[in-house]
């Protein structure tokens, strides 16, 4: 287990001040100066060296984007955008960073700004995070007020960072989508290139990160690269917030080493599966986006990156929701399909119609009330939705699914067989055409 | 996507307060020059708040005076963002997130107590008081189940603690936001900290930190 020494999120729980004082004793806002003295080169390189790869999902290497902002030009500024419309199913750890750690963000804020020659920032918090905007907003006016930040600040570096929000759309977590909507338009996904590198915010160069990813930064720079690499497996480094939800005994957030087998994970943190370990059916391992990994391929693979991309899943957000024996998998993943319906924000054609598509095929699905055959068409067809879209939305609509027909293919089957054993029986159920 | 209209009923006028007016102002000034249009999503928001938690026709149109945006621009980000109430809701607005982390710690039992005591989603009670949606992943995924009413998040939900919950606010007494089953925020139960003991104590109170001394 992960000692509390080498803990980054100190007051996770918010069990301790989550102000400035509080964020101090903790060791926030130490020697910040002295880190931007060292200039913006050493930073990236300490940034690259340290591994570190971006919390968000999709998990770019931090360092490597920030070196991609291009030099500053006046006529041109630069923007770091954070982004905190945490949205996808499972994740609840940029929350906790917010309301209970928020001075670890504003200080990453400053540090990643400086890297990025950019001089100013935009939080963009999900709109449902009420709390957790006033708990932001009441830090960065108190790093204001002591002068951290701001335009004559102690660190010599002028900066100003803003909270804005958005009013519920999971879309909006895409990148370009969420500076769409900061620009105060539908959020939509851009075409790419230009990338927000060189054409992001009011068409300047801007890098967007995931919260963690920058609020981590500042540790990672005190504490050396060296440190933070010592945890977990090559290419997967670093310490890492998992988001435990469903069916162990104590679903919780904890911050852990990168690559610690799940069943360690659920056993140290979350008291177990319920029912114990033989009760567990599958899990989603990174959040609704990736597929679902069945029970004993899951329970002894480290939780990073690349050991569950070898297992045609992925580590995504680590938003880890464990699904027992008393799981209605087909329902679980229907009601995904139905999230995904829900969000698409219907510019591309093959997601706007096809989310919906798959997701009336997976309701009659859970019922059984299907053919055999439609097994594959469902199949066919979410891969004719994955790679088709602007952004990758289309594809997490279509990888529960796959997931779900990969390995619970025998599960569908029998619930048609089941539905159409009573059928035969029972006159009042109709048999419908499929749509 | 879901398809959103405005309502069939609209008042004729919306007008800010002077106070939402100066702090519309304040909330433009975070962009640069010519980009207020950044700050529709918060100036309809706050349109909305002042507009018993619903978006009138009026207010929309407001807003995009303000802005100095086209009708239709706002109309756009009005029926896109679903956090937008197109028509009148309770006072007592609860979102109940449905998504699967919730509905595999119970949220279907949630739903059913909505349903025996508020009626069909999107009915107003006879009283007022309530009105309720099944919304998608709200991102309290370790405190499941859990709804949003108005503001404030109620986690840890059983229908027995969600039922006294509706009862207090029915009756106008007050009540405990955030965790129903005494956590505190999202660690792993009350009391029985796994992490960051060092800091807090085994009992995740009577740590160092914790100490009134060093507050």
């Amino acid at each position: 287990m992960l000692a509390d020494k080498d803990r980054i999120f100190q007051n996770l729980y918010g069990y301790g001040d989550a102000g400035l004082k509080g964020a101090r004793a903790r060791g926030a806002w130490d020697n910040t100066k002295g880190l931007i003295d060292k200039g913006k080169d050493w930073i990236i390189n300490e940034m690259k060296a340290s591994g570190l790869r971006g919390r968000g999902g999709a998990g770019f290497p931090t360092g490597l984007k920030w070196s991609f902002m291009p030099k500053p030009d006046p006529a041109r500024p630069s923007y770091l955008v954070v982004n905190a419309d945490e949205s996808e199913p499972g994740t609840c750890k940029d929350r906790e960073i917010m309301r209970n750690d928020p001075h670890l963000l504003i200080e990453g804020c400053l540090i990643a700004s400086f890297a990025m020659g950019a001089h100013a920032a935009y939080i963009y918090v999900r709109g449902e995070y009420i709390a957790e905007r006033e708990a932001l907003q009441r830090a960065v006016d108190e790093a204001y007020a002591a002068n951290l930040i701001g335009k004559n600040n102690i660190h010599g570096w002028p900066f100003d960072l803003y909270v804005h929000h958005g009013a519920g759309a999971y879309i909006c977590g895409e990148e370009t989508a969420l500076l769409e909507s900061l620009e105060g338009k539908k959020g939509q996904p851009r075409l790419k290139p230009p990338f927000p590198a060189n054409m992001g915010l009011y068409g300047c160069p801007t890098t967007v990160n995931n919260v963690e990813s920058i609020a981590v930064a500042p540790t990672i720079l005190r504490r050396g690269a060296d440190w933070f690499s010592s945890f977990g497996a090559k290419n997967n480094a670093g310490t890492k917030l998992f988001c435990i939800s469903g069916h162990v005994n104590r679903p919780c957030n904890v911050e852990e080493a990168m690559s610690i087998p799940f069943r360690e994970l659920i056993d140290t943190h979350c008291g177990g599966v319920r029912g114990g370990w033989d009760n567990l059916l599958a899990v989603i391992p990174g959040g609704s986006s990736v597929r679902c990994v069945p029970a004993d391929q899951i329970i002894d693979c480290p939780m990073d990156f690349d050991s569950l991309s070898k297992l045609r899943s992925g580590l995504g957000t680590a938003a880890v929701i464990v699904m027992d024996k008393s799981t209605d998998i087909i329902r679980a993943i229907a009601r995904l399909s139905h999230f995904y319906k829900h969000e698409s924000c219907g510019q591309c054609t093959p997601c706007r119609e096809g989310t919906g598509w798959m997701w009336r095929v997976m309701e009659r699905m859970v019922e059984g009330r299907a053919h055999k055959r439609e097994i594959d068409m469902l199949l066919d067809v979410s891969k004719q939705i994955e790679g088709h879209t602007i952004c990758a939305l289309g594809d997490a609509a279509a990888w529960p699914i796959q997931g779900l027909i990969t390995h619970f293919r025998p599960e569908i089957e029998k619930r048609i067989d089941a539905y159409t054993a009573r059928a035969a029986h029972e006159p009042e159920i109709k048999r419908t055409a499929a749509e | 996507m879901s398809v959103r209209r405005l309502a069939e009923n609209q008042p004729a006028s919306f007008e800010f307060t002077a106070q939402n007016k100066a702090w519309l102002e304040k909330q433009i000034a975070k962009y640069p020059d010519g980009r207020q249009a950044s700050a529709v999503i918060p100036a309809l928001w706050q349109a909305q708040k002042q507009n018993d938690y619903w978006l009138p026709k009026a207010a929309i149109e407001k807003v995009a005076a303000m802005l100095d945006m086209p009708v239709i621009r706002v109309m756009e980000v009005a029926t896109f963002y679903t956090m937008f109430n197109l028509e009148p809701v309770g006072k007592y607005f609860i979102q109940m997130c449905g998504t699967t982390p919730c509905m595999l710690r119970g949220s279907d039992e949630i739903k059913a107590v909505l349903e025996r005591r508020v009626g069909e989603q999107r009915h107003v009670t006879a009283d007022g008081l309530f009105s309720w949606l099944e919304v998608e992943c709200l991102g309290a995924c370790c405190n499941a189940p859990m709804v949003q009413i108005n503001d404030d998040y109620y986690e840890d939900l059983t229908p027995q603690n969600f039922e006294r919950l509706l009862d207090d606010l029915a009756a106008g007494r007050p009540v405990k936001k955030g965790s129903q089953a005494g956590r505190v925020t999202s660690e792993p139960g009350p009391r029985s900290l796994t992490s960051l003991q060092s800091f807090y104590g085994a009992d995740g109170i009577s740590g160092p930190l914790s100490d009134p001394a060093r507050k």
